[in-house]
């Protein structure tokens, strides 16, 4: 102790001469760039995928419908409610919200009178500070999640194009577990999937090792789960939450992965056997998907179930329209043969109208279900088009896939934009490269490339087969050479494809015309179905919508005894076919059950 | 020795050497200081046994902040236990992320990036000096000099601008996060940081000039509290109360983590061991603080990414196993062991604060023969946060 320490604490007093440092007004004190404070949500861009609700540790959100949100394919039609009663700010629901529309404003000041003001629905109630620009959002790079999928390995351009070798070769379980972490299990994929899988729950089950367990939810509700596993038009990834900001969870190859990990002669037992004989019959016409997975639902509810198929093997179109690089045959057979083990009968190259008539089914049967797909390729009456050259893509399709020796030319050109396009192109080339070792496919496609109704990955994989894709072409001419032989497709620029009130009308650009040599030329500019088996009284009696069956809302016809399923009445996919082939052997069943509840 | 030793005749000791202290005989009172913050150290009590204006016996009791964390992170996923874990200690919350981060790295297999390793350094740094800031205010304030904490309040007042402007937030920074940190440092803010300091070296100063060259704070605080250097194994002494009496212990320098490897400096110490000595073994650590986050600034690698690549953390799952992660924080050794199962949720979590010791065995040691007006400067003088004794 001394005299300093005596005189030392005075030097406080130099303070007097000081000015406050205390903020006068602090209420007007702007936070910070990245202040977390109040919540903003982009109402337009968030989906509703509830993932800052499933993050929130203290369950401070709660996804509700809100005001002026429609739910629709890709939007639950739900927001994320905050109660600030709970909230702590952490950010976790901005650093996981799969759109980037949660964000926060700088803002930290809010009274109210009414304590159940402060749960509210950010975007929705609207805010003072949804204008702000400061305040937390999520940093670049910074991500709770992978957004990358991982790359499914498939043989390279070079070692596929001269074979019809499926050209996928499946996830390993490493790959597969990687890509199923990668879920938020939202489950807005199931809305839009036609037949309503259990996605996030068979991605679960991916994670858990579980595979039986996802085997059985796959078969839930889609029996043509290894075929969808391989060739689904996966509207389902279009939805993905995850796509907003990254790509969309490989859901096809996650199902596909789940049906290769169980062992075959697993299968049945763990689908489970059909149900007790209840004596009604029901006849189907067409063994594609539609009509197979009613003949799986309506056979596992102890119906008795024939099958008649004017082909030699079930499957349509995925059997015969799609090339065996994408779906191989075995792979169909497996799923068939599943199908027929629940006591399905089956009528091969027995074609209805023919062979046996609509009547004798009537007569017959408890129910008739027409599933009788999109056989007929239209055509574009093109002048020349009714030359011998001149192919329908579903035509060829089912010629290849039957092990025709088809010979191919050395030039040819392909007609249409769509999957089937894709399909015929790629097939073609492949004989091409067999046969001459050179590939000459011209593609041409009315639409532009942003607008192509194929697959991107398609459109992709076409290209890298040295498929000379050309897009906005209309077709006016197969010119005809000297010696009658087909020279090429005369095509013009297209300006626009549909008029104003939404009609196809397309409108060329005359001065811009090309001829795309070509020994053949291939039309896959879609396709109808082939009604001649109904006869002409049945025909008569059902009513129609622009050529196609009318049905009502569970598939019937306006003849109570038919029902119709699958590309026939829409579509056309796999999938949709499964979920219309589902649909009509419920509305099946209720009939039986209500005939039974009347007797 | 503390020169209260001897002062009374009571309580007097029985055969078996317990104390005699028959509250009917009048000689005794029962006193509680608190729970309601007996000087600055949060919500405990202790129930003061007194005779005359002597403690002659003090218990601890802890229980009234209990919030039980846990116990509730074993029923959260691990990154839903990142927000919680900073709420365990109030005024320095940053150490509850380090650890709870690293531990769950460690077990996750997760590699950090170099960059997130210096923010984290520089965060734990800024926290320290924040947490010695509110000790200088409290340590004064219990012997009734009320400015240093308006000072020391300003000083730390800058200090939560830079941890606003960095973090977005000014107390719960929730910001060092298992992967890394959430976000680089912002534009400018090198030179912002720079003018904090200096006006904290420059607060520091006036309160060295008014606290520790002062008659009253010396004649109260020097000599109370003597911790022997034999106790700083036997009572789990760490930080400046253990560096206060002489012991070099620094988890810094002793087992370095993050970047103080790369870092220059020397654990504070000083052998009075008293209050004092121990509110200038911090005073100076501050300082140190002060000049660690210079080499970080200077030194720090200004590229690169900050947070790695996390797996899907919704349904984030850690191999069975289990680790203890531990820090140097203002007051000692702070530390995280950490057990899993291989679920989503971590099977055990154990947060080995350095106020569980120094709080109730140490301070049940010290209190006897203080003089009541000296136990709240006691007990700041051990710089202890009760919220983290009740995780």
């Amino acid at each position: 102790m001394s005299v300093r320490d005596l005189l030392s604490p005075f030097t406080a007093w130099k303070n007097l001469f000081r000015e406050p440092v205390s903020i006068k007004d602090p209420f007007n004190r702007p936070a910070s760039e990245r202040y977390r404070g109040f919540h903003k949500n982009d109402s337009e861009k968030c989906i509703g995928c509830g993932t800052c609700e499933a993050i929130c540790q203290n369950g401070a959100i709660d996804m509700l419908p809100a005001d002026g949100v429609a739910t629709q394919p890709g939007d639950s039609g739900l927001r994320p409610r905050i109660d600030y009663g709970r909230c702590c700010w952490c950010a976790l629901c901005v650093d996981v919200c799969m759109t980037g529309s949660l964000t926060m404003s700088n803002e930290y000041k809010w009274v109210e009178a009414d304590p159940d003001k402060f749960r509210f629905m950010p975007g929705v109630d609207k805010k003072h500070w949804d204008d702000y620009e400061d305040g937390y959002r999520r940093p670049d790079g910074h991500r709770l999640n992978a957004p990358e999928r991982i790359d499914m390995p498939e043989l390279a351009p070079a070692q596929r194009i001269d074979s019809f070798v499926e050209m996928v070769t499946g996830y390993t379980v490493e790959q597969a577990q990687l890509e199923a972490d990668r879920c938020v299990t939202c489950g807005i994929c199931v809305a839009t999937c036609p037949t309503h899988m259990a996605i996030p729950d068979y991605i679960r089950a991916i994670r858990d090792g579980d595979y039986e367990r996802g085997l059985k939810l796959l078969y839930d509700s889609n029996p043509f789960s290894q075929i969808c596993g391989k060739v689904c038009t996966r509207r389902c990834e279009t939805t993905c939450a995850a796509s907003h900001e990254g790509d969309p969870i490989a859901i096809r190859w996650l199902k596909r992965h789940i049906t290769e990990q169980v062992p075959h002669e697993r299968y049945r037992e763990i689908i489970g056997a059909p149900g007790p004989a209840t004596g009604r019959k029901i006849a189907i016409v067409g063994a594609g998907p539609a009509g197979m997975t009613a003949a799986f639902d309506l056979a596992r509810a102890g119906h008795q179930v024939t099958v008649y198929e004017s082909e030699s093997h079930a499957g349509g179109m995925t059997r015969y329209g799609i090339p065996e690089y994408r779906l191989p045959s075995d792979t169909i057979q497996r799923e068939i043969d599943l199908i027929v083990s629940m006591g399905v009968e089956m009528h091969y190259n027995t074609r209805v109208g023919t062979d046996i008539s609509m009547q004798q089914l009537q007569q017959d049967n408890d129910a008739v279900i027409l599933a009788i797909g999109l056989w007929m390729g239209r055509s574009t009456r093109i002048p020349g088009s009714d030359h011998a050259n001149v192919f329908k893509a579903v035509d060829l399709l089912r010629r290849i896939r039957d092990g025709e020796a088809i010979e191919a030319p050395k030039s040819l050109v392909v007609i249409g934009g769509g999957n089937v396009a894709m399909d015929i192109a790629r097939s073609m080339a492949r004989l091409q490269k067999q046969q001459h070792g050179e590939i000459a496919v011209t593609l041409t496609a009315l639409e532009d490339k942003a607008h192509f109704l194929a697959d991107p990955v398609e459109i992709k994989e076409s290209i890298e087969e040295q498929i000379h894709i050309l897009d906005s072409r209309g077709p006016q001419e197969c010119v005809i050479g000297d010696q009658g032989g087909l020279v090429g497709l005369r095509t013009w620029k297209v300006l626009s494809i549909f008029d104003e009130q939404h009609r196809f009308a397309p409108s060329y650009d005359e001065n811009d015309e090309q001829l795309h040599k070509g020994e053949w030329v291939i039309e896959a500019i879609g396709q109808m179905s082939d009604v001649s088996l109904l006869g002409e009284e049945l025909t008569e009696q059902l009513e129609w919508n622009r050529g196609r069956l009318q049905v009502d809302d569970d598939g019937r016809t306006s003849e109570s005894w038919l029902w119709a399923a699958g590309d026939c009445v829409k579509g056309p996919d796999v999938v949709t076919a499964v979920a219309t082939g589902h649909k009509v052997a419920a509305s099946i069943e209720a009939v039986f059950a209500q005939q039974e509840a009347q007797t | 020795m503390t020169e209260y030793s001897n002062r009374s005749q009571y309580p007097q000791a029985r055969a078996d050497g317990s104390l005699d202290i028959d509250l009917t005989s009048g000689k005794y009172l029962k006193l509680w200081q608190g729970p309601n913050h007996p000087g600055i150290t949060g919500n405990m009590s202790v129930e003061l046994t007194v005779c005359g204006d002597e403690v002659v016996e003090g218990k601890t009791h802890v229980g009234y902040l209990h919030r039980g964390f846990e116990k509730l992170m074993e029923r959260r996923t691990f990154i839903q236990c990142f927000p919680i874990v900073c709420r365990i200690c109030v005024p320095e919350p940053d150490f509850n992320e380090y650890c709870y981060a690293a531990a769950v790295e460690e077990l996750a297999g997760i590699e950090v990036p170099e960059k997130a390793d210096w923010i984290r350094t520089l965060i734990l740094e800024m926290g320290r000096i924040n947490s010695y800031l509110m000790y200088l205010g409290g340590q004064a304030g219990a012997f009734g000099l009320g400015v240093i904490g308006q000072w020391t309040t300003y000083a730390r007042d800058l200090m939560l601008d830079r941890f606003e402007e960095l973090t977005g937030a000014r107390i719960y920074h929730m910001f060092i996060m298992p992967g890394g940190v959430r976000d680089d440092l912002p534009e400018g803010f090198d030179q912002r940081m720079e003018e904090t300091l200096q006006e904290i070296e420059s607060t520091l100063q006036d309160v060295y000039d008014t606290m520790f060259r002062n008659a009253v704070f010396k004649k109260r605080a020097v000599g109370l509290g003597y911790v022997d250097p034999a106790w700083v194994d036997e009572y789990g002494i760490t930080g400046p109360v253990a560096r206060g009496a002489g012991v070099a212990k620094d988890v810094r320098r002793d087992q370095p983590y993050l970047v103080y490897d790369r870092l220059d400096f020397e654990p504070v110490i000083a052998t009075e061991s008293d209050t004092y000595a121990r509110a200038d073994v911090r005073r100076r650590d501050l300082l140190m603080s002060v000049d660690l986050i210079r080499q970080i600034l200077a030194r720090m690698p200004r590229q690169g990414e900050v947070m790695a690549t996390l797996p899907n953390v919704l349904h984030w799952k850690i191999p069975r196993g289990e680790t203890y992660v531990r820090g140097e924080c203002s007051r000692g050794e702070y530390g995280y062991y950490l057990v899993t199962d291989g679920s989503g949720y971590p099977r055990r979590v154990n947060v080995r604060g350095p106020s569980y010791t120094h709080a109730m065995t140490l301070l049940e040691k010290l209190i006897v023969n203080v003089n009541i007006s000296n136990v709240a400067g006691l007990m700041v003088s051990l710089h202890t946060y009760p919220p983290e004794i009740e995780r």
